[in-house]
C-alpha cells in the first residue's frame, strides 16, 4: 500500500438536532486505494459521506490532501477533487445524459480545462450504454443506467477521491457485478475510492482496507482480506456459508 | 368590430405580449434557480424607462444613487460575513468585485449624462446602470435567506418591491415619462399602420428570447442554471454554487426588466410605480407555464397581451380585472392537469 495519506478523518461528530448519528469516527484513505465502510442500516454510513462532502455540518477534523476542510463549501470541495455519488444519485432528470455528464465537469470548465471532451470519451468507453443513450433524458434511464450515469458524471470532474454511497442499491445482480467491476478498475486510473456498501462481501472483495461502522462508531477495521475472514464480520455481514451476497 | 380594429388591437396585443413574455421568462428563471417569486421584477421596467428619460434630459438619473446605496449595503454585508467567518484575506477582492463596477458605472454616467449622447449610447448607459441592481438586490435581500422557505422569500420579495417603489418615487418623482421612439418609421401593411417602435419591440424580444434559448440549451453556464433549478443538491455536488447561479439569474432578470422598460418607454407613459402592474402581467404568463416551462409561459404572456388589448376595447375600465381574473381558470387547469410531485423542501 502506498503511504501517501489522501483523506484523514479524526474524531468526527455529526448530529441531527439532539440525536448524534456519528460519535468520534476516525478513518483514513491512502492515495490509490479503495476503502470500504460496511455496516448495518442506520449505522451512520451515509451520514459519514455527507459530512465529508460538507452536505451535513460536523465537528472534528477532516483533512483532504493535507488541507483542513473545516468550513469549506461543497462546491469548493468538488473543485479540490472530492466527489460524492449519493445514494439518491441526484441526477438532472429533465436533462439529457450528455448534459448531465458535461455538467459533471463544471468546475473543470470554469478552470478552463481543455480536456473535458477526452474525459467524456473515456466515460463513454467505460459505459457504452451511456453513449447509446446520450440524447435521452436522464429520467428515462433504467436503474442500472442511472447508476452508471451518476458514476460517469462523478468521473467527469476527475476526482482525486470518489465517494460512493451504495452503488449497488436496488440493482439487478448482474448489473451490480458490472458496476463493482468498473469501480475496481477505476483504481488503475489513479482515482481513490471510499465505498459504502450493504453488500459487504462484494465491498470487501474489491477494496484494500475496510471499516465496520456500527451505531455511529467504528467497531472494527483492517485489511479487507482479513476482515472478510474475521468471525464477527462473517457472522454479522457475510452470513455463514455465504454464496453470492445480494 | 371590423377587421381593421381587430388588426390594430392585435398589433397592440403582440407588442405588450412580447414584453410580458420577456418578463415571464425572467420570473421563471429567478424562481427556478432561487425559489424567489420575484415581485419587484417590474421595478426594473420602470427604472429602465425612467433612467433613459433622465438621460434624455441630460440629468444624472436617480438610479445612480440607488445603485451606489445597494453596492454599499452589499459591501457592508459582505464585510460582516467575511469577518465573522474569519476569511479576512478574501475581503479586498470581494469588496473590489462588489464596489468596483457600480462605482465605475456611476462615474461614467455622471460624466456622460450632460453630453446628450445618441439614443443608442443612452440605452447602453441605462442597461449598465440597471443591470448590476439585480445581483446586488440578490446579495442584500435574498442570499442571506437562501435556506429559508419559499414563503419567507416571497415576503422578502414583497418588501423589496415596496422599498424599490418608494425609492423610485424619491429619486424620480411622481411625474410620468415617455421616451422618444427608436425610429419614426411607419410601416403600412395591408392597410394597417405599424409603428417603428412596435417593430423594435417584436424584433428585440424575438432576438432576446432566441439568445436565452441558445444560452440555456447550448452553453454550460446556461445548463448549470437549469441544473440548479431542476436539482439543487445535484448541482452543488457537481460544483455549481447556488449563490453564483442566483447572482447570474438576477443579473439576467434585471437585464430583461430594463430592456422591457426601454422598449415600452415610447409606447406608454411610465410612472415610478408602473412597473408593478406590468411585472404582474408577466407573472400571469409565468403561471401559465407553471413557473417552470418557458415556451408555455411565453404563450401565456401572449394570451395576456391579447386579452388585455381586446378587453380594453370592450370594457376599457375593467381590462386589468379581466387579465387577473384569468389566473383563476389557469390555476384550475394547471392544478387538474399537472402531476404533483411531493414537495422537496
Amino acid at each position: 500500500m502506498m503511504a501517501e495519506r489522501l483523506l484523514s478523518v479524526r474524531d468526527l461528530h455529526v448530529s441531527y438536532g439532539k440525536v448524534e448519528a456519528l460519535y468520534g469516527t476516525s478513518l483514513n484513505v491512502d492515495r490509490g486505494t479503495i476503502v470500504s465502510v460496511i455496516g448495518p442500516n442506520g449505522a451512520g454510513k451515509s451520514t459519514l459521506l455527507n459530512a465529508l462532502m460538507g452536505v451535513l455540518p460536523s465537528r472534528g477534523t477532516v483533512e483532504f490532501c493535507g488541507n483542513d476542510m473545516g468550513g469549506v463549501s461543497i462546491e469548493s470541495r468538488v473543485a479540490k477533487g472530492l466527489c460524492l455519488v449519493p445514494e439518491t444519485r441526484e441526477l438532472f432528470a429533465q436533462m439529457t445524459v450528455e448534459d448531465n455528464l458535461e455538467l459533471g465537469a463544471f468546475t473543470r470548465y470554469r478552470r478552463g480545462d481543455k480536456n473535458i471532451r477526452k474525459t467524456l470519451e473515456m466515460v463513454y468507453s467505460l459505459f457504452t450504454r451511456l453513449e447509446q443513450r446520450r440524447t435521452q433524458f436522464a429520467g428515462s434511464l433504467s436503474g442500472g443506467e442511472r447508476q452508471m450515469l451518476a458514476l460517469g458524471r462523478a468521473l467527469m470532474s476527475q476526482p482525486t477521491l470518489l465517494m460512493l454511497d451504495e452503488p449497488s442499491l436496488g440493482l439487478a445482480p448482474l448489473i451490480v457485478k458490472e458496476i463493482l467491476h468498473t469501480i475496481s478498475d477505476l483504481r488503475s486510473t489513479g482515482v481513490s475510492i471510499l465505498l459504502i456498501e450493504q453488500n459487504a462481501r462484494a465491498a470487501l472483495q474489491i477494496s484494500d482496507y475496510g471499516y465496520v461502522l456500527e451505531n455511529g462508531e467504528i467497531a472494527l477495521e483492517g485489511l479487507s482480506s482479513q476482515l472478510a475472514n474475521n468471525p464477527r464480520v462473517i457472522e454479522s455481514y457475510l452470513g455463514i456459508g455465504g454464496g453470492e451476497g445480494s | 368590430m371590423d377587421l381593421s380594429t381587430i388588426l390594430i388591437l392585435s398589433q397592440d396585443a403582440f407588442t405588450s405580449g412580447a414584453i410580458y413574455a420577456l418578463l415571464s421568462l425572467a420570473l421563471i428563471l429567478v424562481f427556478g434557480v432561487t425559489r424567489v417569486v420575484f415581485i419587484p421584477q417590474g421595478e426594473f421596467v420602470s427604472y429602465g424607462a425612467l433612467t433613459l428619460a433622465s438621460l434624455q434630459l441630460g440629468v444624472v438619473p436617480g438610479t445612480v444613487w440607488l445603485l451606489l446605496i445597494l453596492a454599499c449595503l452589499a459591501a457592508i454585508m459582505e464585510t460582516v460575513r467575511l469577518l465573522l467567518s474569519g476569511a479576512v484575506r478574501k475581503l479586498p477582492r470581494s469588496l473590489a468585485v462588489i464596489l468596483g463596477p457600480p462605482l465605475m458605472i456611476a462615474v461614467l454616467v455622471k460624466v456622460c449624462a450632460p453630453m446628450h449622447l445618441a439614443l443608442g449610447w443612452q440605452i447602453l448607459l441605462t442597461m449598465l446602470l440597471v443591470m448590476p441592481m439585480g445581483p446586488l438586490i440578490y446579495r442584500v435581500a435574498f442570499r442571506p435567506l437562501a435556506d429559508a422557505s419559499a414563503l419567507v422569500l416571497l415576503i422578502a420579495a414583497v418588501a423589496v418591491h415596496f422599498v424599490l417603489v418608494g425609492l423610485g418615487l424619491l429619486f424620480f418623482g411622481a411625474e410620468g415619462v415617455r421616451t422618444p421612439p427608436f425610429s419614426d418609421a411607419q410601416l403600412t401593411l395591408a392597410g394597417l399602420n405599424i409603428s417603428g417602435q412596435s417593430l423594435w419591440v417584436y424584433a428585440s424580444s424575438f432576438v432576446f428570447i432566441g439568445l436565452l434559448a441558445w444560452f440555456f440549451s447550448k452553453t454550460l453556464y446556461g445548463k448549470a442554471l437549469r441544473a440548479v433549478a431542476f436539482n439543487r443538491n445535484g448541482a452543488r455536488l457537481v460544483g455549481i454554487s447556488p449563490d453564483q447561479a442566483g447572482t447570474l439569474s438576477f443579473a439576467l432578470a434585471s437585464i430583461i426588466g430594463c430592456l422591457s422598460g426601454v422598449l415600452i418607454g415610447p409606447i406608454t407613459t411610465i410612472y415610478y410605480d408602473s412597473g408593478f402592474l406590468i411585472g404582474l402581467k408577466g407573472f400571469v404568463g409565468a403561471i401559465f407555464g407553471g413557473m417552470a416551462s418557458y415556451p408555455l409561459a411565453a404563450a401565456g404572456a401572449m394570451m395576456v397581451g391579447f386579452s388585455e388589448s381586446f378587453s380594453s376595447f370592450w370594457l376599457s375600465g375593467y381590462k386589468d380585472v379581466v387579465v387577473f381574473t384569468m389566473i383563476i381558470p389557469v390555476l384550475l387547469w394547471r392544478s387538474l392537469s399537472t402531476i404533483h410531485y411531493e414537495e422537496e423542501e
